[in-house]
């Protein structure tokens, strides 16, 4: 670390990004509840994944328009997300979002910059993925389906995840293990191969 | 922050945001992104005044760079108050910032050819 000696204890010091590190992205991993998104991140991070709270106050006037609902009370919304070096000057976040329509102002949050979204889905659970695509869409990330298989015995074809979820036949769809970093690390790597052709 | 041997906590967590921000609005993802990385700068002076959750931010960025999200993170506050204060402390000039991700929502090509890179790196 190149900055003040007076501060940091040593302990602290492998928190910090590298100095280094001049460029930080940004991928979403997404998906409903308990569907595994802080294990996937969990598997990849190189830090013990952290969990912050985004205060919704602010989101009630975004939900007037969307929805009507007019409480103001105020929500807590838990994300977690992970850290990852990928080169001398590059690191990657992952941040887990949870898919609740109503957390609009944290999608946003989540959204600017963000690569693209890796959404995890949970095949004994389809129908409950319906609106965390919604949301992808709605803020016009691209992503990848990535089926986590915690019972492989109980998994569904890549046709019928494909039929199920309605999805179009270029958005790709992997299976993967989230407990597993190098699984974890290929169902990333679909989204991002993903995203180079549409950004192509 | 709330450490042990303090006073009983206020009545709510939004009341304790609203303490520490002094009820000012919440800076929106346009003024620092989650992923910004930031450290303090060199030769600063902690401004007079400032709050525990200000000298905890302090003394935090000193070591190093982090996103705003680990700063909020490792403090345990909720990040649309880190951001606040983060904000502030960079207005002040107490802070270096890098890795803005663009206004623009377009994503950069040599950016992800870097990402895929690095992932592939990690499978065998």
């Amino acid at each position: 670390m190149d900055s003040n000696p007076s501060s940091a204890e040593t302990a602290q010091k492998s928190i910090y990004v590298s100095s280094a590190v001049t460029n930080a992205a940004k991928i979403l991993v997404v998906g409903h509840f308990a569907v595994g998104k802080t294990t996937l991140i969990g598997s990849l991070s190189e830090i013990t994944p952290l969990r912050t709270e985004e205060k919704m106050t602010q989101a009630s006037v975004h939900v007037d328009d969307l929805r009507g609902v007019t409480d103001k009370t105020t929500t807590t919304v838990a994300l977690d997300f992970g850290r990852l070096t990928l080169s001398d000057d590059l690191v990657l976040y992952l941040f887990g979002t949870p898919g609740q329509q109503r957390f609009m102002q944290l999608w946003e949050d989540m959204a600017r910059g963000a690569l693209g979204a890796l959404l995890l889905v949970d095949p004994a659970r389809l129908e409950e993925t319906f609106p965390v695509i919604d949301l992808v869409e709605r803020y016009g990330l691209e992503y990848a389906i990535a089926v986590n298989c915690f019972d492989p015995a109980a998994t569904y074809s890549e046709a019928e995840v494909r039929e199920a979820l309605d999805l179009l036949p270029d958005t790709p769809v992997v299976y993967c293990d989230a407990r597993e970093q190098q699984s974890s690390a290929m169902a990333l790597i679909a989204l991002v191969r993903h995203l180079l052709e549409r950004a192509a | 922050m709330t450490t042990p041997g303090e006073e009983a906590p206020v009545t709510s967590d939004f009341v304790r945001s609203y303490v520490i921000t002094g009820g000012r609005d919440l800076p929106s993802s346009e003024e620092l992104a989650l992923h910004t990385l930031v450290t303090l700068a060199p030769g600063r002076t902690l401004p007079l005044g400032a709050g525990p959750e200000v000298r905890a931010i302090w003394e935090l960025c000193a070591g190093g760079y982090l996103s705003v999200a680990e700063v909020a993170g490792h403090l345990g506050l909720p990040v649309g108050v880190a951001r606040l204060l983060l904000t502030d402390l960079s207005e002040q000039g107490h802070l270096l910032r890098r890795a803005e991700p663009p206004r623009a929502q377009n994503v950069d090509r040599a950016t992800l050819e870097k990402v895929l890179n690095g992932l592939q790196s990690l499978i065998g």
